[in-house]
């Protein structure tokens, strides 16, 4: 029921004191004038309440149970976090700096552990969330060819296994995509990349450790072989949770790496965020970042405005602030040795749970058992299919009647019937082998009773959803019958 | 006669040059519930091996390959407000589009029906 459909005429949850105001006349032009009153829902605020009470209620968040999304990293979001963003909030972007400064000195001081973190040497934290970094990342990419008077770099290689908002960033910027087969380890071929490697080529985009969960080890070679033909190297920051304190992209050879702080750094995201998605530069690119940048003199802070190489702006403001503060503090509670503890124990619990589902389901690559994950791990679905007709989808919806979130499915699109699945370092040993368990329990109901299966799920607020209407005919606002 | 290409296309002469591009049967199972379908542009020019169409499903989007070189003179309109013509018929009222082929030589590299059934059991 919406809260439309709840609404009684003259119901109100406010009131007000008598209205003392003289009535004046404006002169509002008529195309101007609301013809029809505003379709507001009347109710009291206990229904206000009870109703998004109620709503709240059925959601799945990471503060109610296991949520295994690969290449999400939907690790415990501390609420110390919440606590610390909350500071802030009566800032306004429009007040002037000297008001603004320990804000900025916030942003200033988040930007330098990144840059450590990052082995960058700049970096711009505006962008609004991952995808908006990719692009901006892009055209930083873009504009340093191009100030180089280098104006036949228009592709951009990108590998079979990454994430689709890469080639669809790339294509954005406007550069062709160049799709680059995986070897038959699941890493980049370097004969195949040799290939595509010429001086049209603008850039790679690599994540590291990449989607199937292994670690590029041709990394350097990659790098070199990109930096031969005056190519750049993109990092996608997606998995940097497998490497934080371990290994830094920047030292790997890649010119600009993107991060996304709702994933690694702890702050919330799903469903439209706010993300943040900051872009670290090498040297050579850092007149290419967007406007403003957060600057230090002396002792003061201030956005430096005057970049002439700059891209421009990508949004308004200083990007999603909230996200930053909340980073920052994650950063901060870690320290430099929790960040490395948090990307050790985030490997072991991705190397323990796909041990303890080796016995039903083999992961992608990993040669029989006998080769380490990062972070996260693809199962391989096909074998299932074939055995009892379930499909992976079928499978993820089994698991949220028995109170898990579901991986990440048909993802990367190289492995068949894919489920990606990434514990994060927040998960205790129990939680991990009851999702181990809850993974068995629905390869035997595959083998025994399958119809379960299909018809899943059963105990969820609504059953299964009809996908392809809903992306064929999307209804995506309620309106008045 | 249809011919198929690695890729999963498919492509019929259908009278003198002319002839009609689509996806195959099994490259809509592996695909699930069409949602969307670019259509190329009537009057462009294919060249073999490069992408012409995407075909978006509930999993994924995929690059479509011409199978062979040619102009465009016609494309399937239903598409737009039916994608799932795919799933139900994608050798037949699932086409993409017409082609006037520029090369005839250019089927003799393609799979026959048969081969194309070896090839995706294989």
């Amino acid at each position: 029921m919406t809260i439309f459909e709840k609404s009684v005429k003259g119901r109100k949850a406010y009131s007000l004191p008598e209205f003392d105001i003289p009535d004046v006349e404006i002169d509002i032009p008529e195309h101007l004038k609301r013809k029809e009153k505003a379709n507001l829902p009347e109710v009291y605020e206990v229904e206000v309440v009870r109703h998004y009470t109620e709503l709240e209620k059925k959601n799945f968040s990471v503060d109610v149970g296991f949520y295994p999304l690969g290449s999400c990293t939907m690790k415990y979001n501390p609420k110390i976090n919440e606590d610390m963003s909350a500071l802030f909030r009566w800032l306004h972007p429009y007040q002037p700096e000297e008001t603004i400064q320990g804000a900025l000195e916030l942003m200033y001081d988040l930007k330098e552990k990144l840059l450590e973190i990052t082995g960058t040497d700049d970096m711009t934290l505006i962008p609004s969330a991952g995808a908006h970094g990719e692009l901006t990342g892009m055209l930083i990419i873009r504009t340093y060819h191009l100030d180089r008077g280098d104006t036949k770099r228009d592709k951009v290689i990108v590998p079979d296994s990454a994430h689709g908002t890469n080639p669809a960033s790339a294509a954005m910027a406007g550069f062709k995509v160049i799709e680059l087969k995986s070897s038959d380890e699941g890493l980049v071929d370097l004969e195949e990349l040799e290939k595509h490697l010429d001086d049209t080529v603008a850039a790679i985009m690599l994540t590291n450790p990449n989607t199937l969960g292994y670690f590029e080890r041709d990394i350097e070679k990659i790098a070199k072989m990109a930096h031969d033909v005056g190519a750049l190297l993109y990092y996608d920051g997606a998995n940097l949770n497998a490497i934080m304190g371990k290994a830094r992209p920047g030292d790997m050879g890649f010119d600009v790496v993107h991060l996304n702080l709702h994933k690694t750094f702890s702050t919330p995201h799903g469903m439209g965020g706010p993300g943040s998605g900051p872009i670290g530069v090498k040297e050579h690119l850092k007149d290419f970042l967007p406007v403003p940048v957060v600057r230090k003199d002396g002792d003061k802070y201030y956005l430096d405005y005057d970049l002439p190489k700059s891209i421009g702006m990508v949004r308004a403001f200083y990007g999603n602030f909230g996200v930053l503060v909340k980073a920052y503090t994650y950063i901060l509670t870690m320290g430099k040795d929790g960040l490395t503890k948090a990307s050790e124990l985030a490997v072991l619990n991705a190397n323990y749970l796909k041990a303890l589902l080796r016995e039903v389901y083999s992961a992608a690559y990993d040669e029989d058992g006998k080769r380490p994950c990062m972070h996260e791990f693809v199962l391989d679905g096909s074998k299932l299919l074939k055995e009892t007709g379930v499909k992976t989808l079928d499978v993820a919806k089994r698991l949220l009647d028995l109170g898990f979130h579901a991986p990440t499915v048909y993802f990367p699109l190289i492995v068949p019937e894919a489920l990606m699945i990434e514990p994060t370092e927040t998960e205790s040993k129990e939680t991990l082998e009851a999702f181990a368990a809850a993974m068995k329990q629905i390869v035997k109901e595959a083998h025994e009773n399958p119809q379960i299966l299909k018809e899943a799920p059963k105990n969820t607020p609504v059953r299964r959803l009809d996908e392809a209407t809903a992306s064929r005919k999307p209804v995506v606002r309620w309106q008045k019958q | 006669m249809k011919k198929y290409t690695k890729s999963h296309e498919w492509v019929e002469v259908i009278e003198g040059n002319k002839a009609k591009i689509g996806i195959s049967d099994h490259a809509q199972e592996e695909l699930g519930d069409v949602v969307f379908v670019e259509l190329p542009e009537i009057g462009s020019e294919l060249k073999k091996g490069e992408a012409f169409s995407t075909v978006e499903s509930v999993k994924a989007a995929e690059d479509i390959y011409a199978p062979v070189s040619g102009k465009v003179t016609a494309v399937n309109e239903e598409l737009n407000d039916h994608p799932e013509l795919i799933n139900e018929d994608a050798e037949g009222k699932g086409w993409i589009c017409e082609v006037e082929l520029s090369d005839l030589s250019e089927l003799d590299d393609l799979m026959t029906e048969e081969e194309y059934k070896k090839f995706i059991e294989g």
